[in-house]
């Protein structure tokens, strides 16, 4: 049931060095670059966003994620769902406006596989980069490297994911899309807010709080060929691809940014309505679930987290 | 990259690989062709290339604190996407902290 958390606002990315970071997601990822904050963290967007920004980098001395927010559709909303939230057991923390500029306040919860959420009503919207809301072209000039539409989504690893799922589905109101089943244990889940395929995805894992992948969005198969000949122009280490995976059955491109944080670029994949039964894969095609054509497991793509 | 190499001895595998001037161990030991050490993200995040180095003079990039600990930095754990040996190097590629 819809609970009014409306689409994947935000992550605030731990990075090892700002200038790398940002010629990264700038020039070769090909975000836009909005703002930098009194503490040093840069901004950016997908030039398709409608708010202000997507992506925060913050600099420190180890990679990962500090956290994931979404967006909601008022503050009555946020006000119940923070409520919610306290009875189903998290620890809620209530983030002042303007911590991060131009954001409105921010609900922030811990989940059972370890990894920390918000969410937010309010953001300063500036609408698409470099277009009009008014007969605007179909795409603006100037765009850099890959060129990415938006970020996307975010995939976690982490122990306890029958919680994760509990808390996303029931207080959230996220709907299951797709997992992989060992027996009765699921051990991967995709999870909607939306008629997005996913919207978010967990892994199971021995380690809580890890990460997986940051993903940005892309409009076709040729535009994951462009963007491993970036990778390979830029020398950015790759991961895997372009392939397709038969979980979603979206296509991918996996790199990683200079502080060892793996990114995808991805185009098309499934659907989703409310009224769908989940796709269910089972573990002794997990090759294939993950690689839809080498259909072969890979240490790397499954251990390198952050 | 220089004409100088450096002999790295990995005292786990028992296997001895030449380091080019400039080049990370983790490039060095991939290029001899024995998986000596895992192949990770290459941008000292993930942790997989973790290996302890025994003797020797090297030089390391950023890394990251959750995997390398400043004590364990003492010690000659390293990352070896951020390592570039300054000389011969002997090292342990498999150790309880990474097996």
């Amino acid at each position: 049931m819809n609970k009014g958390v409306m689409r994947p606002g935000h992550v605030q990315i731990r990075v090892m060095d700002m200038a790398a970071a940002v010629h990264h997601y700038r020039d070769v990822v090909g975000l836009v670059e909005t703002h930098r904050d009194a503490a040093g963290r840069v901004y950016l967007k997908g030039w398709t966003e409608s708010d202000k920004f997507s992506v925060v980098l913050r600099e420190t001395d180890q990679p990962g994620l500090d956290f994931n927010g979404f967006k909601v559709v008022s503050n009555e909303v946020l006000d119940s769902l923070a409520g919610e939230l306290k009875a189903f057991g998290c620890k809620v923390e209530e983030i002042p406006a303007g911590e991060l500029d131009d954001c409105g306040r921010r609900v922030r919860f811990d989940s059972p596989t370890g990894h920390i959420f918000e969410l937010y009503a309010e953001k300063t919207r500036t609408g698409k980069w470099g277009l009009p809301s008014v007969n605007p072209e179909a795409w603006p000039r100037g765009l850099a490297g890959m060129k990415v539409n938006r970020f996307d989504h975010c995939l976690f690893y982490g122990g306890d994911l029958d919680g994760t799922f509990d808390l996303f589905t029931s207080v959230l109101g996220f709907h299951l899309t797709e997992q992989v089943v060992d027996g009765d244990l699921r051990i991967a889940q995709f999870l909607t807010c939306s008629m997005k395929e996913h919207d978010i995805a967990f892994i199971r894992h021995a380690e809580d709080g890890k990460l997986h992948h940051v993903s940005f969005e892309l409009e076709t198969w040729e535009d994951m060929l462009r963007a491993a000949d970036i990778i390979t122009m830029e020398d950015v280490p790759h991961d895997i691809g372009p392939t397709r995976h038969g979980l979603t059955h979206g296509q991918v491109v996996y790199f990683f940014d200079p502080s060892g944080n793996r990114n995808e670029v991805f185009c098309g994949g499934d659907y989703f309505y409310p009224d769908h039964e989940p796709v269910t894969w089972t573990a002794d095609k997990l090759g294939k679930a993950i690689f839809y054509h080498s259909r072969e497991l890979n240490d790397r793509f499954l251990s390198a987290l952050t | 990259m220089s004409d100088i190499e450096h002999l790295v001895t990995d005292h786990f595998s028992g296997h001895a690989f030449p380091c080019r001037g400039g080049e990370t161990l983790l490039n060095a030991a991939a290029r001899s062709g024995r998986q000596i050490i895992r192949v990770g993200c290459r941008a000292g995040g993930c942790g997989l290339c973790k290996v302890q180095v025994l003797g020797g003079r090297y030089d390391t990039g950023k890394m990251s604190r959750a995997q390398v600990s400043e004590a364990e930095e003492v010690r000659g754990f390293v990352l070896a996407c951020r390592t570039l040996p300054a000389g011969a190097l002997e090292i342990l590629s498999q150790n309880e902290t990474n097996a």
